[in-house]
């Protein structure tokens, strides 16, 4: 089980992965927006979607888990 | 002049509104987001009012809320600083119906210039040079390759509601304009509400200058000189100087009667920008027109002595313009750069509490902040946290002074773009006056930071 978190607080602008799909290491999974920027947060090992956290518009602290992936 | 004005903004625009504000006698109400409880602006102002919950679309866009706390506290008029809801037609407009005077043109006018599309259009008519490329909504990425391939690459994708870079895609090929489209026009539905896209010939190592407006009600305006701001990162400005070490004066002359020009015809009245790039051989094309106060507004009021925010008021107030063009001074040479709260290598935003800020003082440094230390940096609104200004006869003194300050400005607890602003100023290629859009790609070297 990898998880996935927050680099930096912000809003949940975008999820675009789903549970189940297979990501692969470096792809996007969630886009974080903070002070008015879009931040691609993405996947450190290739795996399937397990489990998401969060849903968009919702705000999310620094190191809070976004997404888990196995 | 008014006797009481709220000021629609937060951080360091909204206390140097109040600033002047305050020396011409009026009253300033303050409003604020629970995220800027601790906010400068709201302790500087005579009254302030909590207006809704941290995110923008809560506080700081909420048309209604505003209005209605302008009308609790009978302020006369309202200064939308600007971003926020300053080149808001819909909120100029609700102010013009309550019998609130809204301190920036009239409502039209900013809708007509927020269409970058109609904008161009606009300008065309006015006889002011625009880029070459099309004036019309591209539905497709079939209809913008059909576009493209009749002006030639490369090109520039753009957003007819866009702003501040977003939805902006260089394409030197089909393939890349293609594969572009699609997503810059989600992002620019998604940000601005309004997918429409259009192109523009991509101009190669341009240069950034705008011109400053002032018109008055009575169909009288004087251009304040230019304002060059090359040195950008993701399409937003970093540094800002007046005047522009590339222009002579043949074509400062012909780009301020330009502007002018412009703003006669579509009869527009306040303070106003209009951007131009310029290429190397010093053609210059018609940008966009930010019909409001700009950030880099200072510059511009350390070279003549001008006060903007103050002619601002005097023209909403229904006064005439106090200056004639030929009594414009254009004395020494001001440098801005903008301080913001992000990573200086990768330009990711970096919110967090501020645990030391102490700014540098000194007869030729100017500082505009709402930034203290204990303060924290929100992930809500806009990075740029202070604004510093350095003065001098020439460029190469407004240089050396900005760099000094620089060295002995002190933020800890979040990051910076500081040692970014050193190394460009410090750089000989900006030393020279090699000052492109394309200056930080070709220039900046990523460094180490704590």
């Amino acid at each position: 089980m990898n998880q996935i978190i927050a680099t930096m607080a912000g809003s949940v602008w975008k999820i675009v992965v789903a549970v189940g799909d297979r990501v692969e290491e470096g792809q996007d999974v969630v886009i974080l927006e903070s002070m008015k920027m879009e931040i691609p947060i993405a996947a450190e090992t290739s795996g399937v979607v397990k489990h998401i956290h969060v849903q968009e518009g919702d705000f999310v602290n620094e190191g809070d888990v976004l997404v888990e992936i196995e | 002049m008014f006797s009481k004005v709220l000021i629609a903004n937060r951080g360091e625009i909204a206390v140097r509104v109040i600033r002047t504000c305050r020396r011409l006698g009026i009253q300033t109400v303050a409003i604020y987001s629970e995220a800027d409880a601790d906010s400068l602006h709201v302790s500087l102002a005579d009254e302030a009012y909590l207006i809704g919950k941290p995110r923008v679309a809560e506080s700081y866009l909420n048309i209604e809320k505003i209005i209605e706390v302008a009308k609790t506290a009978k302020a006369e008029a309202i200064h939308p600083g600007y971003g926020l809801l300053s080149e808001n037609p819909a909120f100029a407009r609700r102010c013009e119906e309550e019998g609130i005077v809204f301190i920036g043109p009239k409502a039209d006018i900013i809708a007509a210039m927020g269409s970058k599309i109609e904008a161009r259009r606009t300008m065309e008519q006015a006889g002011v040079p625009i880029v070459p490329g099309v004036s019309f909504a591209l539905d497709s990425a079939d209809e913008a390759a059909k576009a493209a391939a009749s002006i030639g690459y490369p090109v520039m994708l753009k957003a007819s509601a866009g702003g501040g870079g977003i939805g902006m895609h260089i394409a030197r090929d089909e393939a890349e304009l293609r594969q572009a489209f699609e997503g810059s026009q989600k992002r620019a539905a998604s940000f601005f509400g309004d997918g429409t896209m259009y192109i523009e010939k991509y101009i190669e190592r341009p240069r950034h200058i705008e011109i400053q407006l002032l018109a008055d009600s009575y169909g009288n305006c004087v251009y304040l000189w230019e304002r060059e701001c090359s040195i950008q990162r993701r399409h937003q400005k970093v540094v800002e100087e007046a005047p522009s070490p590339f222009l002579d004066e043949e074509t400062r002359q012909k780009m301020g009667e330009a502007a002018v020009r412009a703003a006669r015809y579509i009869g527009y009245a306040n303070a106003g920008t209009i951007e131009f790039l310029v290429d190397e051989q010093k053609n210059f094309y018609f940008l966009e027109m930010n019909t409001r106060l700009q950030v880099e507004h200072p510059v511009t009021e350390e070279i003549t002595g001008i006060d903007i925010v103050e002619e601002q008021l005097c023209i909403a107030a229904g006064e005439p313009l106090r200056y004639k063009q030929e009594e414009i001074r254009r004395d020494g040479h001001a440098m801005e750069v903008r301080i913001y709260a992000e990573d200086p290598n990768t330009f990711y935003p970096s919110p967090g509490r501020i645990t030391v800020f102490s700014a540098p003082q000194g007869e030729w440094i100017r500082h505009e902040t709402a930034v203290q230390s204990g303060i924290t940096v929100t992930p809500f609104y806009d990075p740029m946290i202070a604004k510093l200004i350095a003065k001098g006869p020439d460029r190469q003194t407004a240089i050396e002074r900005l760099l000094e300050a620089l060295r002995d400005y002190r933020v800890e607890g979040i990051k910076t773009n500081i040692p970014l602003l050193e190394a460009v100023l410090s750089h000989p290629a900006f030393q020279a006056g090699d000052t492109t859009t394309d200056f930080l790609s070709k220039h900046w070297k990523p460094i180490k930071t704590k």
